[in-house]
């Protein structure tokens, strides 16, 4: 089972390694790693793709959590969430081929964002299956580079629709 | 003694312009500090310069690992969070294993680390190592201080976090700038630690439930680890043992919480556990495990571990719940105050035939040995239990001895009991039982040792003559590598791989370092060499060679099932 899990950790020297290297330690597999800045100064929020099974994820969430620096942990697995990841990437296209290349990208709503001669680079955003799907497309045309910032993401807020139905 | 320990309010004033040494020395006063055990070295000599007109006993140790065992060893005989200091570089390095052992058996200590020049870390200076990356996996937490303003309320934190919780070892690595610079204001010394939240008070309804389960067994045992005796809880343990008629059987690092000599008690379970506990664990109908983690030396095959009972686990730690095992009642909290709650709504039951078949198994199966030819290393230490009337502080290093004192000493009270279990560390005995004796000035304190760990580090002998600290080590030498050679006899053929280990006379070696030294090698003489071993006032060697092939019996091959382990000559 693939799940998106978000740690709220203190914003000091080290906590990557922190918790990179108990991942490594435990033999955790990580698809992705995520840190950034948070609404607070004092927080960064890291956002880690995990594969295992209920156990392993389990052992995921209770090792995170007793790492000091780690303020909190949520397991996306149990709540509707909206996750994003971003992709740039190169596509080889010639000059006579570039509509049918810039009609992809408006399809999946993506965006170009240069264009050489003989390439194009193309920003896209969205969940891993949508950017799956379009880097399978733009392969057909070749891919020269891409990079991908892996998963972030944000539980929807249930409170709210909760009290509506009320 | 000069400064009484101040208030936490009163401590936050009156730091501004002195030196980070000096605050780290107030700080540790604060935190009661009274032993501390290290070496000193370059990026350190600030604090030096501090200590040497502090109320803080200083124990100059012979190697920084010793110092860090001894530490262990004073925090694992009183419960206080054990000290020790050294420099950067190699200083830091050598506490490595003495940390990572800790860190295994739950054992608080704070260890500080000198470190160089705050704008040459990174750079490849002389002594510079990355202790904070280092050590990271093998401790409960770490820092790295480069400024003075962080340095008191770091020391604050490290200490906090050693003792609570499921504690553990905590490195403060501290450049030495920020021990030379001088506070220019008060410094913020608030403990901040939003993500460190050890869950303490258990869930009143998951007691109920695991009570309930409790009471309405007809065969349940209690299997009692190193928890227990960190949390205080050993009495609250035998009460509800007591009340219910539950037998109970403990860890390694649980020896000592259940009184040995009670009609209830099954001793040590495990790879070498007793035959009668490792029978009651795979038939008994309810497991009560508290502080206890299921490690794999306690379960044997884990697919047939207690296959026909409901488990119950207390524990502080929610990491150690349902990881080796899944759970049926998980508690999480200090087992002090799950125990508290518990006692009450457990019921007085007969369980006299669970109980009877206990007995007999424990008539049956006790541990034994054949007191012909060498002298037996198991007789050497019943002796001593007998001699001490089975109420020394018993250190140990690893390996066979390890297994025999366990077994035969006849374990009493909690704290008894002074070895490295999760992590079995050869060479723990000697320094630890060092900086038990230094915990317990008037206590019996005996170092039972194996002549390949005591090899290790028998160095700090010489750190007990320097402080004349009364330690007895005991050294039962049967010229291998007991342990090894004894897998190699039973899974390899026979074929004694680099497990020969010829030893020097360790009563000679002892006296050039200032200790009496005895040796002994003849059976009529060993009461009378043990006798004048604990008479003596000083620190001393008692030599004693051994069977050299005996084995440790019972024995759960690796991936067996409890119940099918080698009897030996107990069948």
């Amino acid at each position: 089972m693939r799940h998106v899990i978000s740690a709220l950790v203190q914003n000091q020297p080290g906590v990557l390694a922190h918790v990179a290297g108990m991942f490594a330690a435990r033999g955790f597999n990580i698809d992705s790693l995520v840190v950034g800045r948070t609404e607070s100064p004092d927080l960064s929020r890291m956002t880690i793709v995990v594969v295992g099974d209920d156990r392993v994820l389990e052992q995921v969430r209770k090792q995170l959590a007793k790492l000091v620096p780690v303020v909190k942990v949520r397991d996306f697995g149990e709540v509707k969430y909206i996750e994003r990841d971003l992709l740039l990437v190169r596509v080889a296209v010639s000059a006579e081929r570039r509509p049918e290349v810039i009609e992809l990208v408006n399809l999946f709503r993506g965006r170009v964002v240069d264009v050489a001669r003989s390439s194009v680079m193309v920003e896209l955003s969205g969940t891993e299956d949508k950017l799956e799907a379009f880097i399978d497309l733009a392969r057909t045309y070749g891919i020269r580079e891409l990079a991908r910032t892996g998963v972030i993401a944000m539980a929807r807020d249930q409170q709210k629709a909760a009290e509506e139905t009320e | 003694m000069t400064r009484k320990k101040t208030s936490k309010s009163a401590a936050a004033t009156g730091y501004m312009g002195i030196s980070g040494a000096e605050l780290l020395h107030e700080m540790l006063l604060e935190q009661g500090v009274e032993t501390m055990f290290g070496y000193p070295g370059g990026m350190v000599l600030p604090f030096f310069d501090v200590l040497y007109s502090s109320p803080i006993k200083f124990v100059l140790t012979r190697h920084e690992q010793g110092a860090a065992h001894m530490a262990d060893g004073y925090s694992r005989a009183t419960g206080k969070t054990g000290v020790v200091l050294a420099t950067s570089g190699p200083g830091a390095t050598n506490l490595v294993t003495g940390l990572a052992t800790a860190n295994m058996d739950s054992i608080p200590i704070v260890a500080f680390t000198g470190q160089v020049r705050s704008h040459l870390i990174g750079n490849d200076a002389f002594q510079e190592a990355d202790i904070t990356g280092i050590t990271r996996p093998v401790v409960k937490h770490n820092y790295l201080v480069k400024r003075v303003e962080d340095l008191g309320r770091t020391v604050r934190e490290a200490f906090h976090i050693a003792r609570t919780g499921r504690p553990g070892p905590v490195v403060v690595d501290i450049a030495i700038d920020a021990t030379t610079a001088k506070l220019a204001e008060e410094p913020d010394l608030e403990l901040r630690l939003p993500g460190y939240k050890p869950q303490t008070v258990g869930n009143v309804r998951q007691v109920k439930l695991a009570a309930e389960a409790i009471n309405a067994s007809e065969r349940p045992v209690l299997y009692v680890g190193g928890g227990v005796v960190l949390a205080g809880a050993s009495d609250l343990m035998r009460a509800i043992a007591t009340k219910g008629s539950i037998p109970v059987t403990t860890t390694l690092l649980g020896l000592g919480s259940f009184d040995e000599s009670s009609p209830l008690a099954l001793q040590m379970l495990g790879m070498h556990g007793s035959a009668s506990a490792n029978f009651a664990v795979q038939d008994c109908d309810c497991l009560i495990a508290v502080g206890a983690r299921f490690d794999d030396r306690v379960t044997g095959n884990l697919a047939n571990f207690a296959p026909n009972a409901k488990i119950i686990h207390i524990d502080v730690d929610p990491a150690s719940i349902s990881k080796n095992v899944v759970v049926d009642i998980p508690v999480v909290g200090d087992a002090k105050d799950i125990l508290t709650k518990m006692l009450p709504l457990i019921q007085e039951k007969d369980r006299s035939p669970w109980v009877s078949r206990i007995t007999e198994w424990k008539q049956r199966y006790p541990f034994r040995y054949d007191a012909d030819g060498h002298i037996k290393p198991q007789e050497v230490i019943e002796t001593i239990g007998k001699m001490t009337d089975h109420d020394a502080v018993v250190a140990t290093g690893v390996g066979q001895h390890q297994m025999w004192s366990a077994q035969f000493y006849g374990w009493r009270r909690p704290r008894q009991i002074i070895t490295s279990g999760g992590l079995g560390t050869m060479g723990f005995g000697c320094p630890a039982s060092i900086g038990a004796q230094f915990a317990l000035p008037g206590a019996t304190v005996i170092d039972i040792d194996g002549d390949g760990s005591f090899s290790m580090t028998m160095v700090e002998v010489i750190t007990a003559v320097q402080y004349q600290q009364p330690v007895k080590f005991v050294v039962l030498d049967n010229g291998f590598l007991g342990m090894v050679r004894q897998w190699q006899e039973m899974f390899y053929g026979r074929r004694y791989s680099s497990v020969v280990h010829k030893c020097p006379d360790f009563a000679g070696l002892a006296r050039a370092f200032g200790a009496h030294g005895i040796r002994v090698s003849e059976r009529s003489e060993l009461a009378d060499a043990v006798g004048e071993m604990l008479k003596h006032e000083g620190p001393v060697v008692l030599h004693a060679e051994v069977e050299p092939e005996e084995n440790v019996y019972p024995m759960v091959p690796a991936g067996k099932s409890l119940h099918e382990m080698e009897l030996g000559k107990l069948a």
